[in-house]
């Protein structure tokens, strides 16, 4: 096994484009655990960590650049207030250890189903930025994810960074586990309500075969949310969005959960949260 | 391969390391620094904690590659040949301490928690020590060894 050790981002698209069976490695959280599992034996590990470029974030024309390899703990401390769904779900991954390491370049690339990143990045309408010796393209998340595990990088990319639209307005993320810390979610939900334009963004963790949105639901809450004289969310609407948000999900009964329990924590999830996002629009009226 | 690394302040180097090992296999096998624990080796159980650059970190996520040249503080590098610190000091005096193989993990990440916050309220105590499992104590000790530790490193400061 080689251990590549590019120092910039040219160097590392360099390495990549000539060993593209090399596996890029960052907080190490997930590629560490499959090394020290015998699951898996690359011909090299290329190691992003000295890559600066993809260690910082940055605001651009309403959206944030955020690097692959920013920590969730750095996600948490400077983020809150531009990117507050990432931040909540930042909050809940690992532990303080694993949030130090981990980012989200990381979490994109093993495209689990699970994902804590991917429902707020879902709900927020994110673009990933893929870049080789080629050239760099942005591909929407919701076209990300292909399957379980499979994702539509190509093996001469790197995922440099998502670019996130600032938040336009409340932002929530929930997630259903056994404990606070070490959990892979039973299933989790994102929503990002968007007061200018009046919409709403969803994202479904753990529960299918990729992160999923809710297009129905969000299109139901958009019309139906009382935008013009923001009162207190009434009870009929906060349940049919959740049933809308559950009948979006294509789960299956697995070891963490079954698929009817994950169907009805989502529309639990999805009413909670949508409660609480819309108190922030109607000022708890 | 070769790794160099700085460990509890002093330059130390590696040979024949195999690219996919961990920082922690280096640590104990290579270096003979069996501080930081081997348990689970996915993250899970913290018994692995030590500083990288300053930060806590499983050193079993860690590739011994992403080391070089990087700064390394272990449950060693705490306390001295006759001094403890006073995180260590705490376990000991407060009973946190069974079966112990949980305990250099957990001695970092109080270490570190009240380095960062030492009037951190028990909600910020069990947050900053999620990443790490004990099965003997119940952690009732655990907690009273970090409040213990929070005032005394709270009263060097005054």
């Amino acid at each position: 096994m080689d251990f590549l050790r590019p120092a910039s981002l040219a160097e590392a698209l360099a390495a990549k484009a000539e060993n593209p069976a090399a596996v890029p490695i960052a907080g190490g959280t997930d590629v560490m655990v499959e090394l020290n599992f015998d699951r898996r034996r690359p011909p090299a590990l290329l190691d992003l960590g000295r890559v600066a470029e993809l260690a910082r974030w940055g605001e651009e024309n309403g959206h944030v650049r955020l690097g692959a390899t920013v920590s969730y703990t750095r996600i948490v401390e400077e983020l809150g207030t531009v990117l507050p769904g990432l931040a909540m779900a930042a909050r809940t991954v690992g532990s303080p250890q694993i949030r130090n390491r981990a980012g989200v370049g990381g979490n994109l690339g093993s495209a689990s189903p699970a994902g804590d990143a991917h429902p707020p990045l879902l709900a927020a309408g994110a673009e990933v930025e893929l870049a080789s010796v080629r050239g760099t393209r942005t591909v929407p998340v919701g076209e990300f994810f292909l399957g379980p595990k499979r994702s539509a990088l190509a093996e001469d990319e790197l995922i440099t960074a998502v670019l996130v639209p600032r938040a336009a307005g409340p932002q929530q993320f929930a997630k259903v586990g056994t404990r606070n810390a070490m959990v892979i979610a039973v299933c989790s939900f994102g929503l990002a309500l968007d007061t200018a334009a009046r919409s709403v963004g969803t994202g479904i963790g753990s529960a299918g075969p990729t992160p999923l949105r809710a297009a129905e639901a969000e299109e139901f809450a958009a019309a139906a949310l009382p935008w013009d004289e923001p009162a207190a969310l009434d009870e009929a609407t906060a349940r049919e969005f959740g049933e809308l948000v559950a009948a979006a999900a294509r789960p299956i009964d697995d070891v963490r959960g079954s698929a009817a329990y994950r169907r009805h924590a989502l529309a639990v999830l999805a009413r909670r949260t949508l409660r609480w996002a819309w108190q922030d629009v109607s000022g708890g009226r | 391969m070769r790794v160099n690394l700085e460990i509890n302040g002093e330059q130390h180097t590696a040979d024949d390391v195999w690219p996919g090992e961990s920082l922690l296999y280096v640590l104990r096998e290579r270096l003979g620094l069996p501080g930081a624990k081997n348990a689970c080796e996915q993250g899970e159980c913290g018994s692995c904690t030590v500083y990288l650059d300053g930060t806590p970190v499983c050193a079993c996520l860690v590739a011994a590659g992403q080391a070089e040249g990087r700064s390394v503080r272990t449950v060693e590098g705490l306390g001295g040949e006759d001094r403890l610190d006073p995180v260590q000091d705490a376990f000991v005096r407060t009973g946190a301490v069974q079966c112990g193989f949980c305990t250099p993990g957990l001695v970092i990440a109080a270490h570190d928690l009240v380095h960062r916050n030492p009037h951190a309220s028990d909600a910020e105590i069990r947050e900053a020590l999620a990443g790490n499992l004990c099965r003997c104590t119940g952690y009732e000790k655990i907690l009273d060894a970090v409040r213990l530790a929070a005032s005394t490193v709270a009263g060097e400061r005054a």
